[in-house]
């Protein structure tokens, strides 16, 4: 019964292969992390436009597992407007978590790389490549210019330290010019700002006599007290009930014009990116199926996914008899065709779709999709 | 219209908090304090919330899976808290439940077939030669592939798996399935499809189901009548058509505002609830919800308001409506 089968064995000498030329192909990567005294003229570059904050450009962020390499993000390109929100949306598994990870250069490493692509930061000294930015630069940058809203707020605070201690010491890592003595203030505003009524209280609380809301309240005030310019909110309210929901959302709107910052808003939940997106962006299998203002996406959906994401949600008075669902699964991440990754689960496939994968077309201002669907409507 | 099904009168359960040296029960969680409704052969309940209302207790307590503090369940005209072991190990197979988490309720160390099977096999509805053949018949009937059936769990997507507690459920021929948050857990994407596998089979079997979400399109999409709970009680209740078009209940239109509709051009205007919901193990006197209530009177914070009818089957408590 022990005895390993011809075809078993076989697996595990693939795997062990696979694992030796991720090893090499993943001390490269590293080896170009660890450089000490990277000269700036390495990281300097320009932005597009002044005006964005952030312009992701043919990102590619590869983890390199034993099974294979499965290419969560591949090729998106994407820009964040200065005091603007922008919503990345799409099933679970489709890389938005990993895009937002690689903005902080979070990914978990060794497995996962950033491979090819540009991410230009606007940053008050001059615009940068984060992807080229050496750690010690990126930690002044982490929380301190760019913040993230982790999804669980149950368990992305610590258990065994109180709140208060928990947002000092992101204080006292970060804003050098407030001193020792003041930060308890600081911390205290922090938590009035977000709406906590008892913030004294709450200050000398441990996270788990706090309810979801709450602690939901606490990350966002934790990643507000460096007055970041761009905020990630990874699934914010996806743990939350819908009044609770609609709390944190208006926080969030309503602290994204007092401090003027742009929000990067990553959900599955369409009608949160109708609230609150000024631009949308939607994601399938590490690529972008379509892109446009929320006006764009929500009122004119070209992309067949896109209008299976929208017509698969029920309404509330809106009275249908049978809900539309996408048919399939999302493809095997190691094993990606090389049509157009939809093509299996699409109602609208046509001769081409069994061509190349689409690349994104500009078919209005703003509007962008990747369908072969509308090759002809190129903007002339 | 048909017989009801499930009746369900005045539910309540407790638990205990125990305190002290002696661990002594110095106070009581109500975590379901008076619940009553009923379920129509064929039709669906669903019981919406907040987290921490009540809505699983409900769920849980129906099917005895915790010991009730007072009400009745009558199921089938048999009383389900009167029942001797024996007599409730014969009406299991009728009433069954899915889990909210489809990661957590499906045994590893199983494969497929077996976890379908198991419980059909116990309680002998199938002679055992016929086994696999009606497992792989359920398999079908609920959308998943015949030659999956000697595979593990680990091996399924989430919506998959919730297809396989759906037919370990619907294997057993039950007459109610209590739907515990199916779908919460899931891609927008594989909802529908759950949503939809659920509609069919209640088109086929007649099933009746407890549906418990608190997704409110979700429940206005698959239910017949709808319950709102807050901190265990029910505060509105009546058919779907009713309380959708019709909310009365100040806790109900709140729900109702908070939830984002995915179009960009409607502008939302929102009644936002101040503050979380209040701990059941002390809940506030009078109408429980009157702390955050946008509507609060006097007499709120005193008196708790009346169950009443307010015409077409649809129950308000709430002292707005007392003249």
């Amino acid at each position: 019964m022990f005895k390993k089968t011809a075809l078993q064995k076989e697996a595990k000498k693939r795997m062990k292969e696979i694992s030796k030329t991720n090893r090499a192909i993943v001390k490269k990567f590293e080896a170009e992390k660890k450089r000490k005294d990277v000269p700036e003229s390495e990281y300097k570059t320009e932005m597009k436009n002044p005006h964005n904050i952030l312009e992701i450009d043919n990102l590619h962020t590869y983890f390199y597992t034993d099974m294979g390499i499965v290419k969560s993000v591949n090729g998106v390109t994407l820009e964040i407007p200065q005091g603007k929100t922008v919503a990345l949306v799409g099933e679970s598994g489709c890389g938005k978590s990993v895009t937002s990870l690689s903005i902080m250069k979070l990914v978990s490493a060794p497995a996962g790389q950033i491979t090819d692509g540009q991410i230009r930061y606007n940053r008050p000294t001059g615009p940068i490549d984060i992807v080229k930015t050496p750690i010690s630069q990126m930690q002044d940058i982490r929380g301190n210019e760019i913040s993230m809203i982790f999804q669980e707020p149950m368990t992305s605070l610590n258990p065994v330290f109180r709140i208060g201690a928990q947002i000092d010491e992101a204080i006292m890592l970060h804003r050098i010019d407030i001193k020792k003595a003041d930060v308890k203030k600081q911390t205290i505003k922090m938590l009035e700002l977000v709406g906590i009524a008892r913030a004294e209280g709450i200050y000398n609380s441990f996270p788990h006599e706090l309810s979801g809301g709450m602690r939901q309240r606490v990350m966002i005030a934790m990643s507000l007290c460096c007055n970041p310019r761009l905020i990630i909110a990874d699934e914010p309210t996806t743990a939350l009930d819908v009044t609770i929901q609609a709390q944190v959302l208006d926080l969030l709107r309503d602290l994204k014009t007092k401090i003027d910052a742009s929000i990067l808003l990553i959900t599955h939940d369409l009608g949160v990116v109708a609230e609150m997106a000024d631009y949308v962006v939607v994601m399938y299998a590490g690529r972008i199926a379509e892109q446009g203002t929320a006006h764009d996406v929500f009122l004119h959906p070209k992309h067949p996914y896109t209008m299976g994401l929208i017509k698969s949600k029920p309404v509330v008075n809106q009275e249908v008899d049978r809900l539309y669902s996408i048919p399939g699964q999302v493809p095997n991440p190691v094993n990606l065709p090389e049509h157009c990754f939809f093509k299996d689960r699409c109602d609208k496939c046509i001769a081409a779709c069994n061509g190349a994968i689409p690349e994104l077309l500009q078919i209005g201002n703003t509007h962008k999709v990747a369908c072969h669907l509308y090759d002809n409507e190129k903007e002339v | 219209m048909s017989e009801a099904i499930l009746k369900v009168e005045d539910l309540k359960k407790y638990y205990p908090i125990k305190g002290g040296l002696l661990q002594r029960v110095v106070s009581q969680v109500k975590a379901v304090d008076g619940v009553s409704f009923e379920v129509k052969q064929g039709s669906t309940f669903g019981l919406v919330g907040e987290s921490g209302c009540g809505k699983t207790t409900v769920g849980r307590t129906l099917l005895r899976l915790h010991e009730n503090n007072g009400g009745k369940v009558i199921f089938d005209n048999k009383d389900v808290f009167a029942l001797s072991n024996k007599e409730l190990r014969a009406i299991r197979p009728e009433l069954q439940i899915i889990f909210q988490d489809p990661y957590s309720s499906l045994s590893p160390k199983m494969p497929v077939g077996e976890i379908i099977g198991e419980a059909v096999r116990e309680h002998k509805l199938v002679p055992e030669k016929e086994l696999r053949n009606y497992v792989m018949q359920i398999m079908r009937e609920c959308g998943l592939q015949e030659h999956h059936i000697d595979r593990y769990p680990h091996e399924f997507s989430g919506g998959q798996r919730q297809r396989i507690c759906i037919a370990r459920a619907v294997a057993l021929k039950p007459k109610v399935i209590i739907c515990d948050e199916p779908v919460s857990a899931l891609d927008v994407s594989v909802q529908a499809q759950i949503i939809n596998l659920l509609m069919d089979l209640q088109k086929e079997r007649g099933l009746s189901y407890v549906f418990i979400s608190h997704d409110l399109s979700v429940v206005e999409h698959i239910s017949d009548e709808v319950g709102v709970m807050y901190l265990g009680n029910l505060v509105e209740k009546g058919p779907k058509k009713e309380i959708f078009k019709n909310p009365m209940h100040p806790y109900t239109k709140s729900l109702f505002s908070a939830i984002p509709t995915p179009d960009p051009t409607v502008k939302m205007n929102r009644i936002v609830l101040e503050g979380d919901i209040p701990s059941p193990a002390n809940p506030p006197s009078g109408c429980k919800f009157h702390t955050r209530c946008q509507n609060c009177m006097k007499i709120c914070k005193n008196v708790a308001p009346e169950y009443k009818n307010y015409g077409n089957d649809h129950f308000v408590a709430c002292h707005l409506y007392d003249k």
